[in-house]
């Protein structure tokens, strides 16, 4: 049941990459890559990661996205356009991408037998809480000032010039 | 047959019992449409719908027969794809949602598997709640956008701007419930809700703990108005000005299905009120000693009610009333006087109060939405980030302050 529902949501992950990227229209590019955040969200519930699977969703499926998504729909942008120098792209990247997913399949095959059974952890919110909080929490709020003052960047970038109080 | 049954039971009683719900939930919203148009109606001084069967109570299924039957054009030029999508998201994600509510206390035992009155019960409900319903977004913003149409696209943005700021109010607001019970799982948020301040007040949420929850049930309630895209904050749909908003392409049974998610976006939203303060299916009074004659409240209500609905039935002026109406009173007597068995007696409290509780939520949208005029555009979003955000932040530190010092 288990190897059912991994192999469904891994393929609906890979689909939705794929997707994502041959879409010539921006909008279904970003409902595919909503697909693939819903299916590793699955994923993640799978391995027992409850919390890292709903907040998965609520961040990239629910905020980032949603973004995503009005950015696209605000600027109306067109469709994508083949040029040569994409066409030019697909002749290197191709190749570069089956060695990649060769390598891929070749260390991963080799290293699977030495994974364990990770145990079983039901209560995952409290030690996440704990490590968040009080092992970690200097370079957690770091990590928040340094987002804050990337915001007040964007917002400074963004003011036209001129533009006063 | 029972064999196979047996070893897949957990599967089989979560059919069972999505089937059900899926039934109940879907009747029950169509019967909301008519709830609402009745309620507002009487608050204008109209009698709302009342032609269709006695007092109007055939007119959902009249409405869904127009849904069904009525042409389903498609705009020129729309994304043919994500205009079909948008509304089955809308509603697959509305109904999702309803999943996790408990209903009720007991467990119920179905093909040998003992389970509990909701669809699943997790752990991290409130969690997946939220992750569910942040996904509701897209039904509107999308339909706007794929209708190829100036006020769709208009009013698709509009909402997703407003769910996305108001959201973050909505999920602030509870975090001091959360910080209470110590945990994401309903059920618990219930457990931890019983007892009595002074033997009479309940120790609901709203006004028991270490801070009463006033300040976040009123950020959660306005946030939630704005969130299911309700007046006073329905901009996305302003008649006035975008004629329908995002479903102003849509017809028939896709329309429907908007309307449809609108109406279990208020469902959940009112459930889970009810069980983040309001005690969800814990009885308002002390159910021991004096007052175990509370028991008998669910019992003695359906009967009053359907005593009067076959007084009303007889005294109807068409022939369909006199006859409708009385088997609607004397199936209501019959479910009073089942209640009242003591066989059933204590399974229907748990259901009977949530549900009482439910009920006066959605009646208190339809009395909101019947009472107040809708905001302007920039007000609303002064009200969300100037007004719900802040007071909802202050509402956690306050709470956590007052969990640490009374040490629990």
């Amino acid at each position: 049941m288990m190897m059912i529902l991994f192999f469904a949501l891994a393929a609906i992950a890979v689909a939705g990459a794929v997707s994502l990227i041959l879409q010539k229209e921006p909008i279904h590019s970003a409902l595919s890559l909503i697909i693939v955040m819903v299916a590793l969200a699955g994923l993640y519930l799978l391995l027992g990661a409850e919390f890292i699977s709903a907040v998965q969703i609520i961040v990239y499926a629910g905020a980032i996205m949603v973004l995503f998504v009005f950015v696209i729909m605000l600027l109306n942008a067109g469709n994508e356009e083949r040029t040569n120098f994409s066409r030019m792209a697909a002749y290197i990247g191709l190749p570069l991408a089956a060695v990649l997913g060769a390598g891929l399949v070749y260390f991963v095959g080799r290293g699977s037998q030495q994974v364990a059974n990770p145990e079983v952890v039901t209560d995952v919110t409290r030690p996440l809480a704990m490590m968040l909080f009080k092992d970690y929490v200097f370079p957690f709020e770091l990590t928040s000032i340094l987002i804050l003052i990337a915001i007040l960047g964007a917002v400074v970038l963004a003011r036209r010039e001129g533009d006063s109080e | 047959m029972s064999a196979f049954l047996a070893e897949h039971s957990l599967i089989a009683t979560s059919i069972v019992k999505t089937v059900v719900l899926l039934f109940l939930v879907l009747t029950a919203l169509a019967y909301l449409t008519w709830f609402e148009r009745k309620v507002v109606g009487h608050i204008q001084s109209r009698w709302g719908p009342y032609r269709v069967g006695p007092h109007g109570l055939l007119q959902p299924l009249a409405d869904g027969l127009k849904f069904i039957m009525k042409e389903d054009p498609f705009p020129i030029g729309a994304d043919k794809f994500v205009y079909f999508l948008a509304p089955l998201l809308s509603m697959a994600v509305a109904l999702t949602a309803l999943a996790i509510i408990p209903f009720g206390p007991q467990e119920i035992t179905l093909f040998g598997h003992t389970s509990s009155l909701a669809i699943v019960d997790l752990n991290l409900g409130l969690l997946f709640l939220f992750a569910i319903s942040s996904l509701g977004v897209y039904g509107v913003s999308l339909a706007g956008w794929a209708s190829n149409s100036k006020y769709p696209l208009l009013g698709g943005l509009r909402s997703s701007a407003q769910m996305v700021s108001y959201e973050l109010s909505l999920t602030l607001s509870v975090v001091g419930v959360l910080l209470m019970a110590g945990s994401f799982s309903l059920r618990d948020f219930i457990q931890h809700q019983q007892g009595w301040t002074w033997h009479f007040l309940p120790r609901w949420n709203l006004f028991a703990g270490p801070l009463p929850q006033i300040l976040g049930f009123f950020c959660y309630f306005v946030a939630a108005i704005a969130e299911t895209n309700r007046a006073p904050f329905d901009l996305a749909e302003a008649e006035q000005e975008l004629v329908g908003g995002f479903h102003t392409e849509y017809s028939s049974m896709k329309f429907a299905m908007f309307f449809m998610a609108e109406y279990a976006n208020m469902v959940t939203v009112s459930c889970l009120a009810t069980i983040l303060f309001f005690g969800g299916w814990l009885s308002p009074f002390p159910v021991a000693g004096s007052w175990s004659w509370t028991l008998y409240i669910p019992a003695a209500v359906f009967v009053i009610c359907g005593l009067m609905l076959i007084w009303d039935g007889i005294t109807y002026t068409t022939n369909i009333g006199k006859v409708e109406l009385v088997i609607l009173g004397f199936a209501l007597t019959g479910v009073g006087v089942l209640a009242g068995t003591s066989f059933a007696i204590s399974f229907v409290q748990g259901p009977f109060w949530f549900l009482t509780k439910v009920l006066a939520f959605l009646f208190i949208y339809v009395w909101v939405r019947g009472t107040l005029p809708r905001f302007r555009y920039d007000q609303l979003m002064a009200i969300g980030w100037k007004l719900l955000l802040p007071v909802s932040l202050a509402n956690v530190v306050l709470t956590s302050l007052a969990l640490v010092v009374t040490g629990r």
